[in-house]
């Protein structure tokens, strides 16, 4: 061969890689349902939020990955004190902002004060009640003191919660927010659309994708077509009822994964008949699962028999605790003191699950005698009602946030549990941070709410994305709200 | 003249005042906390509670009112709770949406449904008015959303011509709004012309009844030249009732085609404020399309009295 053939043909072969690599898109439009309110994590609970700017404008200490585990952030490491009470965290060198201002311990600092003083506005700031002192060591070295030790400590601030902010942005970020993470805000079209491009002097890996942009459409028939007409590229999470359009359709792939909602038959456990363990035990015996997970959710939730996530690996699979029967549910009312039933309200926001749930649970309930009345109530007045003034007999909502067992030993909580045995074994679970230890209590207490019937456990909800096929790198699940872009990119 | 106008110009003031003290008592009433929806349910009470003291949530009504009222007089509607901006810059964002869509609409029924009305009187009785009559019956049973639907199938997805929704901004590409604006007012249109033609065909067939069309017919003119000298200009005061209806309706009624083709306008604006207990949004949102409403009507009420001297003497 020549050099001038295999100059030609090295020249062609470059050619021909980059055409591939231009071919190669490196933007992603992606549909959303629920528009966020304000783009700022540390203010405010709504899913959408997360969803938008969690990973991907803003990053903590640590973060969580696709499994739900702990993985270094923006501290490269840390260690940990013997007693579990001191957390010494070793910061990465060189990060900035997306205003530019560099990031050092002092922002660390900033955003725990933040979200611990007096009018802190954090959705989660019980979360963060165990730390007692956060101190500059160096700029790149932070050691935070916990007044108690706390397994959950890690996992807690990974999560957009606990995103790090400076304190020179911290107050604009709810409409211009400023992170450390991969992806810098751009422009946000309210109403519309919020546009993210690749932050150049990002410290970490660089994505593969430059630019992404959040399509808001509440609509499931405008969602539909606009995945099919290409307009966007994927959803993370698409009402099952419109999978069946692209499960056959070879230009796209369905993602069936789990959330870490447990969806619940909430019960006032206060309120007569229901602080009577007799009666729930019936209505447990009453509900069929497999119908309302068929019915609520075609088939894409998971059976749950407690208050935890089946995905997780302390899960235990309690379901048959109170297998559906009809006859025993009956002879529980009766030896209850309810021999013809009676009858209760259902109270239902309005998600589908729920009101979808709430008809096939009341037409369960009605073959055991209890007369269900439906009442469908709209968000905030329903959060006013069940949650504020916990005027509700019986409510149906799926829990989002990850390990939330810990809402049993809360007497004063909405569906009001009171039971002081547990109440122990949580305080003990908080303080222990051994791996195994943990697993056991976690079990424990599991099985303690299942015996007790404290809610209908119905399913854990499903997450189900609908993406083109030429993606890759979408979390199937979410163990932490959020649409992780860092590893999605175009194959060919 | 002047009396006239004074007139209703003190209606209209009044009609504000009212509204505005309607729409911020029924708002007070109704039950949810707007702090405790942001926060969500696993918020604890204190962060509520200053959640709630941050948004000015504790003062008492009337003095919440009072502030309000005043703060519009200056052109302040008061920053939104749950987007920590001004509600008249958020307003404004989306009446940049919702103003075209509803001309656009407005202009499409009005070039299709008055040529289609005067053609079908024109024809009246024969099978061209009964056709169009039973074209424009099915215009109006058909729901706007899902002629859009249809519209977005065949466009958008079949034929990809037009994107399915969304909106690009109009400093962005002007065009491309525009091109996001088409199918929307097409299915907001369709409705609209099917009314405005039957109204035109029955006020035309009123007036072409009248003595003095026979006249101007018997001093020669022609069927045609009558129709368009002296019907169709007598024939409006009924259409423009229907064309300011039809304004104030599109401006405030958009919300199901808005959510179809997921358009950022006010209709979207205002549902989700009040999902949100966003009460200052919802409240300057509903004033603002208040204020449009009645001066929508004050602007018909001045047009007719332009169009029919007698009404000027009478009113």
């Amino acid at each position: 061969m020549s050099l001038k053939t295999s100059l030609t043909l090295a020249l062609a072969g470059l050619m021909m890689t980059s055409a591939a690599a231009l071919a190669q898109p490196t933007e992603i439009k992606i549909g959303v349902a629920f528009e966020p309110p304000a783009l700022d994590p540390t203010a405010g609970a709504a899913e959408a939020i997360d969803v938008v700017v969690y990973q991907n404008v803003f990053e903590g200490l640590v973060r969580i990955d696709k499994d739900g585990a702990v993985q270094p952030g923006l501290a490269e490491s840390w260690t940990v004190s013997d007693d579990g009470l001191n957390y010494s965290f070793k910061l990465h060198d060189g990060v900035t902002f997306h205003d530019g201002s560099a990031f050092d311990a002092e922002d660390v600092k900033f955003t725990f004060d933040r979200i611990l003083a007096e009018d802190s506005v954090n959705a989660q700031k019980a979360l963060y009640a165990p730390i007692a002192s956060v101190e500059v060591v160096d700029p790149l070295t932070v050691d935070i003191t916990l007044s108690r030790p706390d397994g959950l400590f890690l996992f807690n601030i990974g999560r957009g919660d606990a995103v790090i902010v400076a304190p020179e942005s911290a107050d604009n970020n709810a409409t211009d927010p400023i992170g450390t993470g991969p992806f810098a805000f751009v422009q946000w079209d309210r109403g519309s659309r919020v546009i993210l491009e690749q932050y150049g002097p990002y410290w970490g890996d660089k994505p593969a994708l430059t630019r992404a942009s959040f399509v808001f459409i509440g609509d499931t028939g405008a969602m539909t077509n606009a995945l099919l007409a290409g307009d966007i590229d994927g959803t993370n999470n698409f009402a099952a009822e419109a999978l069946p359009v692209f499960e056959g359709n070879p230009q796209f792939k369905v993602l069936v994964g789990l959330t870490e909602g447990e969806t619940i038959l909430a019960t006032n456990n206060r309120k007569a008949p229901f602080d009577n363990l007799l009666v729930r035990q019936a209505m447990a015996h009453a509900l069929d699962r497999e119908e309302i997970i068929e019915g609520a959710t075609y088939g894409y939730g998971a059976p749950i028999g407690t208050h935890f996530a089946p995905q997780n690996p302390d899960y235990l699979d309690l379901t048959g605790t109170y297998p559906h029967d009809v006859e025993k549910a009956k002879a529980l009312l009766a030896e209850a003191g309810y021999p013809d039933g009676f009858s209760a309200t259902l109270k239902l926001p309005p998600v589908a699950y729920a009101r979808l749930s709430g008809q096939i649970i009341a037409s369960q309930f009605a073959e055991v005698g209890i007369k269900l009345e439906l009442v469908n109530a709209e968000f905030a007045q329903w959060l006013e009602d069940v949650f504020a003034n916990k005027d509700f007999d019986l409510t149906i909502i799926s829990h989002v946030e990850p390990f939330d067992i810990g809402i049993y030993a809360n007497p004063d909580y909405y569906f009001g549990y009171d039971n002081p045995e547990f109440q122990a074994l949580n305080e003990t679970l908080t303080a222990t941070t051994d791996a195994a230890e943990r697993t056991k209590l976690v079990q424990q207490m599991q099985t303690i709410i299942a015996e007790d019937a404290v809610n209908g456990y119905l399913f854990e909800l499903a997450q189900t994305g609908v993406w083109n096929a030429k993606l890759e790198g979408m979390w199937p699940n979410s163990p932490v709200e959020g649409v992780v872009l860092r590893d999605i990119h175009w194959t060919e | 003249m002047l009396a006239f106008l004074l007139r209703r110009f003190a209606g209209f003031v009044l009609m504000l005042l009212a509204s505005a003290a309607v729409i911020f008592l029924l708002l007070d009433l109704l039950p949810g906390d707007p702090a405790r929806f942001i926060l969500g349910i696993n918020a604890s009470p204190d962060a509520v509670a200053a959640l709630r003291l941050q948004m000015g949530l504790d003062a008492p009504a009337l003095e919440r009112f009072l502030q309000w009222l005043g703060g519009m007089l200056g052109g302040d509607f008061g920053m939104s709770v749950t987007q920590r901006l001004p509600v008249a810059q958020l307003i404004v964002e989306r009446l940049a949406v919702t103003l075209p869509l509803t001309i656009l609409a407005m202009l499409i029924s009005m070039i299709v449904g008055l040529p289609l009305g005067i053609l079908a009187a024109r024809r009246r009785g024969k099978p061209a008015d009964t056709a169009l009559m039973v074209l424009a019956q099915t215009g109006v049973a058909v729901p706007n959303f899902w002629f859009g639907m249809l519209l977005t199938l065949v466009f958008a997805v079949t034929l990809r011509w037009l994107p399915t929704g969304g909106f690009v901004p109009w400093h962005e590409d002007w065009i491309g709004s525009l091109r996001s604006l088409v199918l929307p007012s097409l299915a907001l249109a369709l409705p609209q012309a099917s009314i405005l033609a039957r109204v035109m065909r029955t006020a035309l067939v009123d007036v072409m009844g009248q003595d003095f069309i026979r006249t101007a017919r018997a001093k020669g003119m022609t069927m045609d030249e009558a129709i368009w000298r002296h019907g169709v200009r007598n024939a409006l005061l009924p259409v423009l009732t229907i064309l300011g209806l039809q304004f104030a309706y599109l401006v405030a009624g958009t919300i199901i085609v808005e959510n179809v083709f997921f358009l950022p306008g006010l209709g979207r604006l205002i549902f989700n404020a009040v999902t949100e207990r966003d009460l200052i949004l919802v409240r300057g949102a509903t004033m603002v399309l208040v204020v449009v409403v009645t001066a929508t009507m004050l602007i018909t009420d001045l047009t007719y009295a332009w169009v029919d001297p007698r009404l000027r003497v009478r009113a």
